[in-house]
């Protein structure tokens, strides 16, 4: 049986904000699949006792001075935006209901 | 001296031209332009060169030296940059769509200090999109050539680095190692590759892919070019927070050293894990050759095992999907970036993202987005991720024992040579399984180095890798340097001598093919 179906694949694809086309689904799933099958053997080398890694050279308490620095601008802040409006970015609507 | 001449000069080699007032740079700069406008058209190294601003640069680096400023050493010396890395006023599109005409309005600190140090900036180079992948075919400008061979990748991610200075387009590089991106390119186009200490190299202004795992370092032709480049780039940055504070490990020093033959009584362990099944067999004698080399020169070997690398591809293929979902989800059409509004239905901001993440991402970056995503989501959390956290620390602990009996570890840098462009492309899982031997090194944290060790029965490069304890990058210039010192004479030159000539690029080599 595989791990991932196609249904899964839609709801993480939807969690990452990414919208599959339904002829996608299934070749995605497939492969994920067989990804998944293949890193899962991680699950056996690890027992309970054995702590986590999350940082390979952890460094605690990183703070820089809190002084005034230069900064960007309000207009290169916005160079790139895809839309502007005034000194701000302009999103579409952010709610879904119809306007 | 000829155009093609300077195009040939090491980085080191260069420099000291320009010190002697020999060359200029603006000429030494030109030459590289030309030869960009020769081959790259087959090569494709480059996804954007600047030429007026890099001659301008040069003409301010002679200015410079010609007022008596105090230079960097390699001040002058031109420089290619991979495309993940931002340069202010350039675009920088990391190979994908979603950031077409991205402008930074800012320099990552590496390219800040390139630019100090007056290195004229030839270009952005050619990778995999958002660094995923060995290749360069997951670039959404199409693929760089392997200059051996131009039917064949150059790996990946960091290809046009690699490819750039194999092809003598660029005599020094930036790139940057998640899980081998410069290593692997380094082994499959005959040049220089390190992956410095994690930390060790400033990542502000790096477009994250994984961030435990990244990692920016250099890339050249010759282990001395790579360790002046690390001198330059190395050291402590405020803008980075995993940004070690120690002070540069003492590179150049390593290389001299190694160069003259001086290696000392280095213990040098061959990881039993990392080699055998899977491995090309004139891989494998290449191998035997540099570890006969390294004992000649008065190193001792033994084999070292270190048995929890068998689960390390599992773990980087949780671990970096998974950070890769989490930073890629900055990519949200709101504020950079490509906008699309969906085909149908309301163009809502939720609607907005996912039809433009769905068209702007290429394949790859999305089974890694879902894959990661997956990884991470609720009820799985702990057997994927969570155990792959748990094989992180297992694999530390072995490359500790190891370090308690030897200096470096040593093994290929890649299980084959260059494969055909296409070959893989299908098969995700078949491309991930050549990357066995890097991706050891970014889980845990350590410096790893691949220098040239001759050709294969296939007559494509093969790469020696050799791995140091975290902030003992000095080791693998000592070791590499030697290593490079010793192949170089037995071939009589180096091996990229014996690459064949590349179509516009003149008779250097060989014929064109």
């Amino acid at each position: 049986m595989s791990a991932i179906s196609r249904d899964e694949v839609a709801r993480v694809a939807a969690l990452a904000r990414l919208s599959v086309p339904p002829e996608e689904l299934d070749k995605l799933a497939e492969q994920l699949d067989s990804i998944v099958e293949a890193v899962r053997v991680v699950s056996e080398a690890a027992g309970g006792d054995v702590p986590a890694t999350s940082h390979p050279i952890p460094l605690v308490n990183v703070f820089r001075a809190d002084e005034v620095r230069p900064s960007l601008s309000v207009d290169q802040a916005l160079l790139a935006a895809p839309a502007r409006e005034a000194d701000q970015f302009k999103v579409p609507q952010i709610l879904g209901e119809e306007p | 001296m000829s155009p093609t001449d300077l195009t040939r000069l090491s980085a080191a080699e260069a420099a000291t031209l320009l010190q002697d007032g020999q060359i200029s740079s603006v000429e030494l700069t030109q030459a590289h332009l030309d030869r960009i406008e020769a081959v790259d058209p087959a090569v494709h190294a480059f996804l954007k060169t600047m030429p007026d601003r890099a001659l301008e640069e040069a003409k301010a680096a002679d200015a410079a030296r010609a007022a008596g400023d105090d230079l960097s050493p390699l001040a002058g010396v031109p420089i290619a940059i991979k495309d993940v890395l931002a340069t202010e006023g350039l675009v920088t599109t990391c190979g994908s769509k979603i950031l077409e005409n991205w402008v930074p309005a800012y320099d990552a600190t590496v390219v800040r200090k390139v630019r100090a140090a007056r290195l004229p900036i030839l270009g952005k180079t050619n990778m995999d999109e958002f660094a995923m992948g060995s290749s360069t075919e997951h670039s959404a400008y199409g693929p760089t050539h392997n200059p051996w061979d131009l039917d064949r990748i150059p790996g990946g991610s960091g290809g046009g680095s690699a490819a750039a200075v194999a092809a003598f387009e660029a005599p020094l590089a930036l790139g940057s190692d998640t899980g081998g991106s410069i290593r692997q390119p380094a082994a499959v186009t005959g040049s220089v590759g390190v992956k410095p200490t994690y930390g060790g190299v400033s990542r502000f202004g790096l477009v994250a892919m994984a961030s435990s795992l990244d990692q920016v370092g250099p890339v050249a032709r010759t282990v001395l070019d790579t360790a002046l480049l690390h001198e330059l780039i190395g050291g402590h940055d405020p803008m980075d927070q995993t940004s070690l504070t120690d002070p540069v490990p003492p590179v150049v020093a390593a290389a001299r050293q190694g160069l003259a033959g001086d290696i000392g009584h280095l213990r040098v362990g061959i990881v039993k894990e990392l080699g055998g099944k899977g491995f090309q067999p004139g891989v494998l004698a290449r191998f035997r050759e540099a570890l006969d080399l390294l004992q000649q020169l008065g190193a001792t070997v033994e084999e070292v095992s270190c048995p929890a690398l068998k689960y390390s591809l599992g773990a980087y293929y949780l671990i970096m999907p998974s950070e890769a979902s989490s930073n890629l989800a900055r990519f949200d059409a709101m504020r950079y970036g490509l906008r699309l509004a969906p085909e149908d239905g309301p163009a809502t901001v939720e609607t907005v993202m996912g039809a433009t993440r769905w068209a702007g991402f290429g394949d790859e970056v999305k089974r890694r987005i879902i894959l990661g995503t997956y990884a991470l989501s609720a009820g799985y959390y702990d057997a994927y991720y969570g155990s792959a956290q748990k094989v992180r620390t297992l694999i530390q602990r072995d490359f500790e024992a190891a370090f308690n009996r030897v200096d470096v570890l040593v093994s290929p840098t890649a299980p084959t040579t260059a494969f055909k462009l296409g070959e893989k492309l299908d098969d995700p899982l078949a491309m991930y399984l050549g990357d066995i031997t890097t991706i050891p090194a970014n889980l845990a944290g350590i410096p790893g180095i691949s220098v040239p060790g001759g050709l294969a029965e296939d007559g494509l490069p093969v790469g020696i890798q050799f791995l140091a304890p975290a902030r003992a990058d000095a080791f693998l210039y000592q070791a590499g340097g030697a290593l490079e010192a010793a192949l170089v004479e037995r071939w009589g030159g180096p091996l990229l001598d014996q690459a064949p000539a590349l179509p516009g690029g003149g008779q250097e080599g060989g014929e064109a093919a």
